[in-house]
């Protein structure tokens, strides 16, 4: 139980002395609190695994520092960290029963008997194990086995933090969501700082409370996934984020005006002070725009399909040369190709060189 | 549809049936025959029976006596070397260096023992053993100690097994690191995030994984070690009296020496009866070990 700080912690698997931007995790600097579910999403290669591997000890960091509760734990090995890592594949030890693989870590702690077997067995019935406890674990599933890794993460009461890399990789869609759930429900139940490295999103936002959204070996955002979903600080966030993703279009703006193709969009609050030079975007998410009939005064564009999501449909359109998505409104019969676009002012953010630009009430 | 039938096919089965006929089939049963029956020479034979199976079987007859000894011998022998071999082959295989130029060069040094022959293997004992040329036999009795395999019982048996062991740790020391290679980092990070010590780390992770290729390398050593001939042959000839005499060394004498082909043939069959039978259980084990796939687990 632990409130993590990582200090300018970067991390280059090519040697300190390598250019940064090559770094597999450039310099970052944030503060995890005790007993929050944090997740890392990004795709692969984004260096959301390494800064994992950093926390735990696996790698040594090139730069920087990480601190558990203040106390700099950067020198020390994995043994000495306090810490919990659940891998993307099961690791189960063959010669070992359920229940013996579930008592492991205690057991090397020197854990009094009386102890282990109360933890273990209510970490068993948390995860449904019970029944399995006594069978070798080498036979079961590989849902069960990889049960049996959370387990052995889970199992220790004291741990600074427990680590996931991506746990239900080798799960059946159907149990994925139960063990999500499950895993939510430990989380409340066992106060444990749990660090969840994924890169679907579904898996993010519905396990965490803070998000962490990494690309490129950066971390680009953190926060709640409304936060994500509503304020994307870098266009990155937008586009992965969400789904379909956000509509990213290059723009001009000015003032309270956004300029696409000649065409003027409202925009709620004022961009005066723009950064010259930069490649302005605007970004908005597809909810937040709608298909209606071609209007003078609307951003006019062709329709390519429709995408029917079941309870939603989206249109996807062409503006010029720009791709773009938005809501057809219930009921609406599209009457040919070409459409009206409908923006809502509100939720139409500016992009500068990809980062968020916040206007002026 | 109808089967078309055509026995020329047993035609193309015939090459193989001719050459497994003369390599495996005619002189095995030649020696059937052979262990049936007594010559003394001159190619007559007496029809003996099982005879000779008898006498094997019963110590207190020359036969019996000297194949049950040397059975003894044989299997205390393949105990001893397979005590030594498989502990120091995983030994050297949990030591040898994971990555880099140090893993070739550490396999072709672990290579060149299993390269050289025999009858070399067994001439090159012989000579360093040797007390008054040979460098090992020579500083031993410098330093006051009285070695010699040629008069000395435990001196054979220690040169016997010392160049057993020398010549095929090896063999025990790839195959535990191949074992070893196939285990994932993830094993090794668990382990040391579940705080294991290095002993629980070999104890649950190591040993579990490399215990087919153990299981191999057992047969495999017992096997070469029980039909051992030629580098005790060479080196002490069976001697001093019969302490170094295998099995194979026996059989030698009886059917080249004494030229008693009936006993020798009763005796090879009977050895070749053992091999098959150990061969067999050692079969079974590793198969019922592979079998183990996972099954359905019931309710969660």
């Amino acid at each position: 139980m632990a409130r993590i700080d990582l200090v300018d912690l970067a991390h280059s698997y090519g040697g300190n002395d390598a250019p940064v931007e090559s770094f597999a995790l450039k310099p970052v600097t944030m503060t995890w609190r005790q007993g929050g579910a944090y997740a890392l999403l990004g795709p692969s290669g984004c260096g959301k695994t390494t800064l994992l591997n950093l926390i735990s000890g696996i790698v040594t960091p090139s730069r920087g520092k990480i601190l558990f509760d203040g106390a700099d734990i950067t020198p020390l090995s994995t043994q000495k960290r306090n810490i919990a890592q659940v891998f993307q594949f099961p690791v189960i030890y063959d010669t070992m029963t359920v229940g013996e693989n579930l008592a492991f870590p205690l057991k090397n702690r020197g854990v009094p008997r009386a102890e282990i077997d109360t933890r273990v067995r209510q970490i068993a019935d948390l995860l449904d194990l019970t029944p399995n406890l006594g069978r070798k674990a080498t036979r079961l599933t590989a849902d069960a086995k990889q049960k049996i890794s959370l387990g052995r993460g889970l199992v220790r009461s004291d741990v600074a933090a427990v680590l996931f890399d991506e746990p239900l990789t080798v799960i059946d869609p159907e149990l994925k969501w139960q063990l999500r759930s499950k895993l939510k429900a430990l989380h409340r139940e066992l106060d444990l700082t749990m660090i969840y490295v994924t890169h679907d999103q579904t898996e993010a936002l519905t396990f965490a409370d803070t998000v962490v959204v990494m690309h490129d070996g950066r971390v680009v955002q953190s926060g709640t996934p409304a936060e994500l979903f509503d304020k994307p600080e870098h266009t990155f966030v937008g586009y992965f984020i969400g789904s379909p993703g956000m509509n990213i279009v290059p723009a001009s703006v000015s003032g309270h005006e956004a300029r696409i193709d000649g065409h003027v969009i409202g925009l709620q609050r004022d961009y005066g002070a723009l950064p010259a030079g930069a490649n302005i975007e605007i970004g908005v998410r597809p909810e937040f725009v709608h298909v209606a009939a071609p209007a003078a005064g609307l951003l006019s564009a062709t329709i390519e399909r429709i995408d029917d999501l079941g309870r939603v449909r989206f249109a996807r359109v062409r503006i010029g040369d720009a791709k773009f998505a938005a809501r057809v409104p219930p009921g609406f019969s599209v009457p040919d190709n070409n459409v009206g676009l409908v923006f809502d002012p509100a939720r139409v953010h500016v992009y500068a060189d990809s980062r968020l630009v916040e206007g002026v009430a | 549809m109808d089967k078309t039938v055509n026995q020329k096919a047993w035609f193309l089965v015939l090459p193989v049936f001719l050459v497994v006929a003369f390599s495996a089939i005619l002189p095995l049963m030649t020696v059937v025959n052979y262990s049936m029956q007594d010559t003394f020479g001159n190619n007559q034979f007496f029809w003996n029976g099982v005879g000779w199976f008898k006498e094997l079987l019963d110590p207190s007859t020359d036969l019996g006596g000297r194949f049950l000894a040397s059975l003894g011998r044989n299997l205390l022998f393949s105990a001893i070397i397979l005590a030594i071999e498989v502990p120091l082959g995983i030994v050297v295989a949990l030591s040898m260096p994971r990555q880099g130029w140090t893993v070739a060069a550490s396999l072709v040094i672990l290579a060149l023992p299993l390269l050289i022959p025999w009858n070399v293997v067994g001439t090159i004992w012989q000579i360093f053993g040797r007390p008054d040329i040979g460098l090992l036999g020579y500083t031993l009795n410098g330093l006051g100690i009285d070695y010699n395999y040629v008069s000395n019982e435990f001196d054979a048996w220690a040169t016997v097994i010392v160049m057993d062991v020398w010549h095929w740790t090896s063999l025990v020391a790839l195959l535990c690191y191949a074992g070893l290679k196939s285990i994932p980092d993830a094993y090794y990070q668990a382990a040391q995030i579940d705080g294991a010590s290095r002993w629980a780390v070999f104890k649950a992770i190591q040993l579990p994984k490399m215990n087919r290729v153990l299981l191999i390398a057992v047969l495999l050593r017992f096997m070469d070690s029980f039909m051992i001939y030629t580098e005790p042959f060479v080196v002490t000839g069976g001697g001093p009296g019969n302490s170094t005499t295998f099995v194979s060394i026996e059989l030698v004498k009886i059917a080249l020496g004494q030229f008693d082909l009936g006993k020798a043939a009763a005796l090879s069959l009977v050895y070749n009866l053992i091999i098959l039978i150990v061969c067999w259980i050692f079969y079974t084990v590793m198969t019922n070990a592979g079998a183990e796939r996972p099954e359905k687990q019931g309710g969660a």
